[in-house]
């Protein structure tokens, strides 16, 4: 029993982590129809900045945060404006092509600038140490990464589908030439929820760094964790990634903790399956 | 008859190398992709070398053409050996960070006439492969089996191993077991994680679940040694008295700022620390640091290629510029040298380098850098992953 728990809460954690990275990949994907590649290279600039603003400044995590937020957003806009607008709407391959010709230009300019090394984003003293919950102890940044996975699916899920911003974008996600002509502007509903998922990615950078450390290659070496989650939780859906998410953490993890030498053969058999059975995962839109 | 040309061509080409006043090396290593800094670090002990003794050996002068392997490629690595001892006509190999690239090049070294110096991948058995290999870095074996002796001095009984699941981790695993029960303890699990572990946590819940006293951990340097570490303390393992020992891989100095207090109080046992006390050393990482640019960005391997270079000086020395791969290699057996690292020879039966191990402990020093503290010295270690494997 103390083993199912003690395996239930870290692949809670883990989950969460994806789940925070995975889901602005999730938008992009699922509602804007567009395959970045490129989002895992966001996540890193965001966790970069993050990094340079609480180590090398000294400034307090929070701020850092929310200056990895919006700074990677900045970053963001003139790629949107420039290079993502030609793709939407464009063959998938011609997305691929320029979104991961996007990563490695970051890799690149990361490697130069920042150098090879890994980088840490020093955590509060309050999220640092181990936190006792009776049966085993757990870092306190899971637990923290646990609530901010929350908060993220809450909020995302409500500005969806409860707000008017909400509305438009579904609407000019699912016919951009009549939302436009019943006088949404999808111009700026685009942008607006492509930098919403960048943010989430950046977000996503700075809380998951302590599982994922921040270095050049952070960009490709996680990317096909993310889009296998976007994958088996269907794009575009909230709960779904979420359960998806929470579902391959748990495989994950029991399998790490049970029998690792097979590696991530449970891992991907479960990601097998349930393609197989939900070709556009689990709660995916038919088109 | 395209191949009787190519064929005519290699032999002009070989033939004149031999008696041309420049002499080139060709040194493979990944300079760009994950594994960048650890090219770097070769280039930085060969640059360091050739600023201390200049680029001269008698008449002639030395020229160092450097090939980039991002990732563990063999088949690229033979590739471009082969480009460089055909097209450039380089009288000596050197670099290879990973055991494949190096074993792929080995079946040429014989018919091209070329000697390889290995700088640092480190599986035994490469220097088994052709009579012209020589290494001047370490064995996985050569620096994980002294840890095991250090386990039984420290009075542990029980210990775990958990390694990466990839060729070197197996060397590290079975080189601490073979050691660490010939001297009397017990090994109550062995580990092998996927090498793409990210969460390190139900790893060490197992380990705590073990009843081990220490855990002995092998995983490849840069950002998985973080994840793991950091899962180490986390899981309260540090504070349960369980002992965390490993090679030097993982806390070598371009981690360790990174790592920070996390890593503090880990013992490692390695073959060099940048903080190892002695003049040569001093004056080596002076001019490396100088070399590599930013001084928290060296590391190991720089010694390796640094070495590497002082036996490729004397192979060139003693064949006085021909090419002539066994006079060159005849010449280095038995060589004995003081590197930055300590004193060290190159065994004339497994034309390996035979060196001191140290015991090291994280600590930080009075400036708040972290750095590896040598505690104790196992004297003139040759490598024992061979007689294994025998």
């Amino acid at each position: 029993m103390q083993v199912f728990f003690s395996i239930g809460v870290d692949a809670l954690a883990y989950g969460m982590v994806l789940f925070i990275i995975s889901i602005g990949l999730s938008v992009t994907m699922g509602l804007m129809r567009v395959v970045n590649l490129a989002h895992g290279a966001f996540a890193m600039i965001g966790g970069y900045i993050a990094s340079y603003a609480a180590r090398d400044l000294g400034l307090p995590y929070g701020f850092a945060i929310i200056l990895a937020v919006i700074g990677t957003i900045i970053i963001a806009i003139p790629l949107e404006r420039f290079l993502y607008r030609r793709i939407y709407g464009a063959p998938e391959l011609t997305q691929v092509l320029m979104t991961i010709g996007i990563t490695f230009c970051v890799i690149g300019l990361a490697n130069y600038v920042f150098g090879p090394t890994l980088k840490t984003i020093p955590l509060p003293a309050e999220l640092q140490g181990p936190v006792n919950l009776g049966f085993r102890t757990i870092a306190a940044h899971k637990l923290f990464a646990i609530g901010c996975g929350v908060v993220v699916a809450l909020g995302l899920w409500f500005l969806i589908e409860r707000t008017s911003f909400g509305v438009k974008l579904r609407a000019s996600v699912d016919n951009t030439a009549m939302a436009a002509s019943l006088g949404v502007r999808t111009r700026i509903v685009y942008a607006a929820s492509f930098a919403l998922a960048v943010g989430l990615a950046a977000f996503g950078g700075v809380i998951g760094a302590e599982l994922l450390p921040v270095e050049p290659y952070y960009a490709l070496r996680y990317m096909v964790t993310f889009l296998v989650v976007v994958s088996v939780g269907g794009a575009g859906s909230i709960p779904g990634a979420l359960i998806a998410c929470l579902l391959l953490g748990a495989i994950d993890t029991t399998g790490r903790y049970l029998v690792p030498e097979y590696g991530e053969f449970f891992f991907y058999l479960a990601v097998i399956a349930i393609v197989w059975v939900f070709p556009r995962g689990l709660l995916g839109r038919a088109k | 008859m395209k191949k009787l040309i190519l064929a005519a061509a290699a032999a002009i080409l070989l033939s004149g190398a031999a008696y041309a006043d420049v002499i080139k090396i060709g040194v493979v290593g990944p300079f760009s992709g994950p594994f960048a800094i650890q090219g770097k670090n070769f280039k930085a002990g060969i640059d360091a070398y050739i600023a201390t003794h200049g680029n001269k050996v008698g008449n002639d002068t030395i020229e160092v053409l450097y090939r980039d392997v991002p990732q563990a490629d063999p088949a690229q690595s033979k590739a471009l050996a082969q480009e460089l001892v055909v097209k450039e006509g380089v009288q000596y190999l050197a670099g290879f960070y990973f055991t494949p690239d190096a074993m792929a090049v080995t079946p040429l070294l014989q018919q091209a006439n070329v000697p390889l110096v290995v700088m640092n991948a480190a599986t035994s058995a490469i220097v088994t492969k052709s009579p012209y290999v020589v290494r001047t870095s370490f064995t996985t074996w050569q620096t994980s089996a002294p840890m095991a002796k250090i386990a039984r001095e420290r009075g542990v009984e029980k210990a775990i191993t958990v390694v990466s699941d990839y060729g070197p981790g197996v060397d590290a695993e079975n080189a601490f077991k073979t050691t660490f029960e010939k001297e009397g303890g017990k090994v109550v699990e062995s580990i092998r994680m996927p090498l793409s572990t990210n969460d390190f946590s139900p790893i060490m819940q197992r380990v705590r679940n073990s009843g081990a006293q220490a855990v002995f951990a092998f995983l490849p340097s840069g950002p998985t040694t973080l994840g793991f570490v950091k899962a180490y303390n986390e899981n309260g393992l540090k504070e349960a008295g369980v002992q965390f020992l490993a090679p030097g891989d993982l806390t070598q100095e371009s981690d360790l700022p990174a790592l920070g207090d996390a890593a503090l109080g880990i013992l490692t046992t390695f073959h060099y620390a940048i903080a190892h006390d002695s003049p040569e050393n001093r004056a080596f990482v002076e001019a490396a640091r100088k070399a590599i640019g930013n001084p928290a960005e060296l590391s190991f391997p720089s010694v390796g290629a640094y070495d590497g270079m002082h036996v490729i000086y004397k192979m060139i020395e003693a064949t006085g510029g021909k090419q002539d791969a066994k006079k060159a290699v005849d010449a280095v057996k038995g060589l004995a040298w003081e590197s930055p690292r300590g004193p060290v020879s190159i065994d004339p039966e497994t034309r390996h380098i035979t060196q001191n191990i140290y015991l090291r402990e994280v600590a930080k020093g009075s400036d708040g850098a972290y750095y590896n503290k040598e505690i104790k010295t196992f004297e003139k270690q040759p490598d024992p992953g061979l007689a294994a494997a025998k």
